[in-house]
């Protein structure tokens, strides 16, 4: 069940995902990556790697970064950009923290 | 305002490159589509002959992933020939029926091989060499060995030929012209690839006129016209190219022999240009990505309205890529009145060069054996400089001007700043300096992705070392102490001591007392502390699983679309009906896509969902299988031969002594992975001497060999020592393994840690030190205690259940 806030959907509680993990939300075809950091900050990226669409949720969680499963990417989890020499960048969305509970919409963050 | 639409029409090097000066220059003039014949994204074609020689994968010749299009907002359309253009209606049509409209449209079909039509030119075993299709049908064909015939000695031909030897065929070259790559090379320098090829078991014939392709229902050989017959299991075409301008013609364009283009780039019709080998400019088509890139930049210009660098003919240079073939040409060097010759020949070092002067300046250049000069003779060309003055030395090369020889690094420190170093991308030497200098690069992979040089065809990586070695001076070291990574300025060695020095038992403490530079470490840096506290804490350390790479993590090998594979434990490589009837049962029930018996004698089950894994781990457990640990940096598999249970040459009971290693040693985590073999006598069918361990059985007892690998690199194992029975040579192969995981930095090898120790340390530690190898033997043990649980059976039953599930599943709804 999940109920609506505004246009915010909760999606589950902060101790559902371990520190330096993810878990994931699926919405229709889509997945997002629910990240959360080792001093408990919480995003949500597709899970799609832009280079080649690599399940970042299956990442290692690392400085606000998650390095990807199949090549070794490293995405920022603020801005979902490529970080180093690679260049790309996977849809970030908004999510918050309500006490444990955490939010989330699903219009993508802007991307410039 | 709606942007201009531009649509492409094939993806190939060309287009590919163009659009990256495009979104450079006016990344949102246009929304972009493309249209490509091909099923796949932009890939670097000149390096299919790598992969046909086995030395790449076509993963990494691909130059735009499918991530580069969603960035861009490019939609490709794969596998979508465009069978028509409307220049009425301003639309495009594919076979498929997609209709799409534009304002600009870009051709760049790229060229077709020229099929010469001989009977029988059409049987099955006939192919061209253009596209990965091509190189896969040619992997395919030489999976059986065989001879194969290459019509055709260019460039193209001998890069398939050489290729198809490296796969085991046998290959019989046909030229119908009296030397090789006669376009590129003169007569000497094509006598001496000639002999090169042949030396290497290489039949060449030219002069050799191709009559008839001998069927009746494939290929079975080729007949000249002189009658010899050649036996073929597969013909390869390779004798040129033909732009391919059909499209244009049809829709009423200029054409020639290729698309006609002005010096921008553009058709007949103003909305249209065409880019690559499909056009013509200055009645000239192109054959070599150099000049196509400058196209490229050109088209880009047009498209964001800058028509102030129209395209300029250049000389291209050609090299040829055969590992270890070393030969370049450049420009123009056919005979003539005019014209003088300088050459230089070494029979004994296998060396000839050649220049053509005209005026008192190169006009071309040929080098065999020795091509290190090529970029610089090339300069010379491109820049029409007189060399009255160094004409005595010149053949000599760069590094014997201005007297006394110089070392190569002073040849490179003199080239000029605009002399190109990577032909195939256009880079020069200042743009590489400068971009080492301005963004301080310290790595050969960050110089290619930061400037592409040394990105394309990669032959002059050596030069972009030198210039980086010059640029950083001391500070690159290639053999320097490496840190870990970029958190800490220690080396693995000095971590690992330090962790048993001070007593370090979690990631943070280590972290802490050894000052990493960062808050929570890298995803280079966690996996292997993680390792390290498992080895040398086993007792105490709790596994952080959040610095595990995800195979290990759940267990399971991630495959490429995210679904999973799933390798069972088979000890010994040993199965039963039950076993086999449990694991029919499994791939029926989840619908598993693909079943293959492994490399390492058991069978791996792929395209497994990821939601799926623990149920296909309970039933697998029921039949009693464990995991396999494929996935993990831990032993993997013991390979074994049949042995005295059957084998009329078995010494001793290599299948059992293989099972006994395997179910004491499984489930232990190591510096990288380790992979074991016993075979029942020398003749050794379990392949025991290329394993991280090996035993070859014999009278007297068991050979226990170590330090071999067949992987990225090929070894053959050390002996270790001879033991009489097999107690022993389980303590000794366990003792030798638990060395190496308490002292190699992580993912090293077995065989890249024993150089580093030295073999006759080892022996010395294992063979002749009883104390030491029985105290290895009791850590080992000690240790197992807490590795071997069967991760399966544990998630089967519900550990980690949140790996498995999505933490939510949203309703569509919920989205409006
Ligand atoms: C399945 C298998 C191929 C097969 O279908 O036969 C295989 C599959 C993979 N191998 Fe392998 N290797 C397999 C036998 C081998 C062998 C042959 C052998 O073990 O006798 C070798 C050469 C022997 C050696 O290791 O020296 C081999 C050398 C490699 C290497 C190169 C390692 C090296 O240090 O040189 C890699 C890359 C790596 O580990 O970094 C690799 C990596 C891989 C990975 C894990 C690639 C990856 O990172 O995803 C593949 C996983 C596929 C999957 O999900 O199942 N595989 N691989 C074989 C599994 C054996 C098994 O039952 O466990
Ligand atoms: C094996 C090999 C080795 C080579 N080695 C070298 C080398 O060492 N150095 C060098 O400089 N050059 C080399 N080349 C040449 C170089 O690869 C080409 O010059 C270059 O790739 C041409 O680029 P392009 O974009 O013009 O065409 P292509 O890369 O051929 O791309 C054309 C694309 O258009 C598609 N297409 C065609 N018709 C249609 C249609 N109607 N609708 C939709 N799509 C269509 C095709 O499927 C193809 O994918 C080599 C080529 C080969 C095959
Ligand atoms: S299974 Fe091994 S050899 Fe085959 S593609 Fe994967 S890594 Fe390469
Ligand atoms: S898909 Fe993420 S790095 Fe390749």
């Amino acid at each position: 069940m999940n109920a609506m806030t505004g246009s915010w959907l909760r999606v589950g509680d902060i101790n559902d995902i371990p520190r330096r993990g993810a878990r994931c939300v699926k919405h229709g075809d889509m997945t997002i990556a629910v990240f959360r950091t080792h001093d408990d900050r919480v995003y949500a990226l597709e899970d799609k790697c832009p280079h080649r669409n690599g399940p970042l949720s299956q990442g290692i969680v690392h400085d606000g970064c998650v390095t990807c499963p199949l090549h070794n990417w490293v995405i920022s989890l603020e801005t979902g950009r490529a970080t180093g020499a690679d260049e790309g960048a996977t849809t970030t969305y908004p999510v918050r923290l309500d006490g444990t509970t955490i939010l989330l919409s699903l219009k993508p963050a802007k991307v410039d | 305002m709606a942007k201009d639409k531009l649509v492409i029409i094939g993806n190939g090097m060309a287009p590919g490159r163009m659009l990256e000066h495009l979104f450079e220059k006016a990344p949102d003039a246009y929304d972009v589509t493309i249209f490509n014949a091909e099923p796949r994204v932009n890939y670097d074609r000149i390096m299919l002959s790598p992969v046909l020689a086995g030395e790449k994968s076509y993963e990494e010749i691909v130059i735009h992933g499918d991530g580069w299009y969603a960035e861009h907002g490019v939609m490709l359309y794969k596998g979508h020939k465009i069978v028509e253009i409307d220049r009425t209606a301003k639309t495009v049509r594919s076979e498929h029926g997609e209709v799409a409209p534009y304002d600009k449209l870009v051709i760049a079909t790229g060229s077709m091989p020229f099929v010469i039509p001989v009977p029988g030119h059409n049987l099955p075993g006939v192919l061209t060499y253009r596209d990965l299709d091509d190189v896969n049908a040619m992997l395919l064909a030489a999976r059986d060995g065989g001879d194969a015939v290459v019509i055709g000695g260019g460039l193209l031909g001998l890069e398939a030929a050489a290729g198809l030897m490296n796969q085991g065929m046998k290959v019989t070259v046909v030229h119908l012209m009296p030397t090789l790559m006669e376009r590129q090379l003169d007569t000497a320098a094509g006598y001496l690839l000639q002999r090169e090829l042949e030396s290497r078991g290489m039949t060449v014939l030219t002069k050799a006129n191709t009559k008839e392709i001998v069927g009746p229902d494939k290929v079975r050989a080729l007949r000249l016209e002189d009658g010899t017959e050649i036996k073929a299991d597969l013909v390869i075409m390779a004798v040129g190219i033909r732009p391919n301008g059909i499209l244009a013609k049809e829709a009423g364009l200029d054409v020639n022999r290729g698309i006609v283009v002005d010096a921008h780039m553009r058709t007949s019709d103003p909305d249209i240009l065409s880019v690559g080998e499909c056009a013509e400019v200055s009645g000239i088509c192109y054959g070599l990505v150099a000049p196509l890139y400058q196209m490229a930049n050109v088209a880009a210009d047009t498209l964001a309205g800058d028509a102030s660098r129209p395209f300029k003919d250049s000389s291209t240079a050609t090299r040829l890529k055969v590992t270890g073939v070393n030969l370049y040409s450049a420009g123009d060097f056919a005979e003539g009145e005019d014209r003088e010759e300088i050459v230089l020949r070494d029979a004994t070092a296998g060396v000839y060069k050649r220049l053509v002067l005209k005026d008192n300046k190169v006009i071309g250049a040929v080098l065999y054996g020795e091509t290190a000069d090529g970029p610089w003779f090339f300069d010379l060309i491109k820049n029409g400089e007189d060399i009255a003055e160094k004409r005595e030395t010149l053949i000599f090369g760069q590094a014997y001007q201005g007297g006394s020889p110089l070392d190569p690094m002073a040849a490179v420190a003199a080239l000029p700043d605009e002399a190109e170093i990577c032909g195939c991308n256009g880079v020069c030497k200042s743009k590489i300096v400068s971009t080492i200098t301005s963004k301080g690069l310290t790595s050969l992979d960050d110089v290619r992705a930061h400037t592409k040089a040394s990105a394309s065809c990669g032959s002059c990586t050596g030069l972009v070392e030198q210039l980086m070695a010059l640029t950083l001076g001391d500070s690159y070291n290639p053999a320097a102490v490496q840190p870990m990574c970029t958190c800490t300025d220690l080396g693995h060695d000095d971590v690992r001591r330090l962790i048993i020095a001070k007593e370090l038992k979690t990631i943070p403490q280590v972290m802490q007392e050894l000052e990493w530079k960062t808050s929570c470490g890298c995803a280079k840096c966690r996996p292997a502390l993680n390792y390290y506290l498992v080895c040398d804490w086993p007792s105490e350390y709790a596994d952080d699983y959040q610095s595990r790479f995800i195979n290990e993590r759940v267990h399971a090998n991630i495959q490429k679309d995210g679904t999973y594979s799933v390798v069972p434990r088979m000890w010994g490589g040993v199965t039963s009906a039950a076993e086999l009837r449990a694991i029919a049962d499994v791939v029926d029930k989840y619908a598993i896509p693909t079943v293959k018996v492994t490399g390492g004698q058991r069978i791996d089950m792929l395209g497994v969902k990821k939601e799926d894994l623990p149920a296909v781990w309970g039933d697998l457990g029921r039949a009693g299988f464990v995991s396999g640990h494929a996935y993990a940096k831990g032993l993997r598999t013991v390979k074994t031969c049949v042995g005295t249970d059957w084998c009329r040459f078995g010494t001793q009971d290599s299948t059992g002594l293989g099972i006994r290693i395997e179910k004491f040693m499984w489930g232990s985590w190591t510096p990288a992975k380790v992979k074991m073999a016993v075979s029942g006598c020398p003749r050794n069918c379990a392949e025991a001497t290329c394993k991280d361990v090996g035993v070859i059985c014999v009278d007297s007892g068991f050979e226990i060999h170590f330090a071999g690998a067949a992987g990225l690199d090929i070894k053959g194992t050390e002996v270790l020592g001879l033991v009489k029975t097999e107690d022993e040579a389980l303590e000794h192969i366990v003792a030798v393994v638990q060395m190496y995981r308490e002292q190699a930095r992580y993912l090293e090898r077995i065989y890249k840690w024993a150089k580093r120790v030295g073999y006759d340390e080892i022996r010395r530690q294992i063979m002749e030190d009883d104390e030491r190898r029985k105290a290895y033997f009791d850590r080992f043990v000690f240790s197992q205690k807490f590795a071997q649980v069967d991760p399966w059976s544990e998630r089967a039953s519900g550990k980690d259940k949140h790996e498995f599930k999505p933490m939510a599943t949203l309703s569509l709804e919920a989205a409006e």
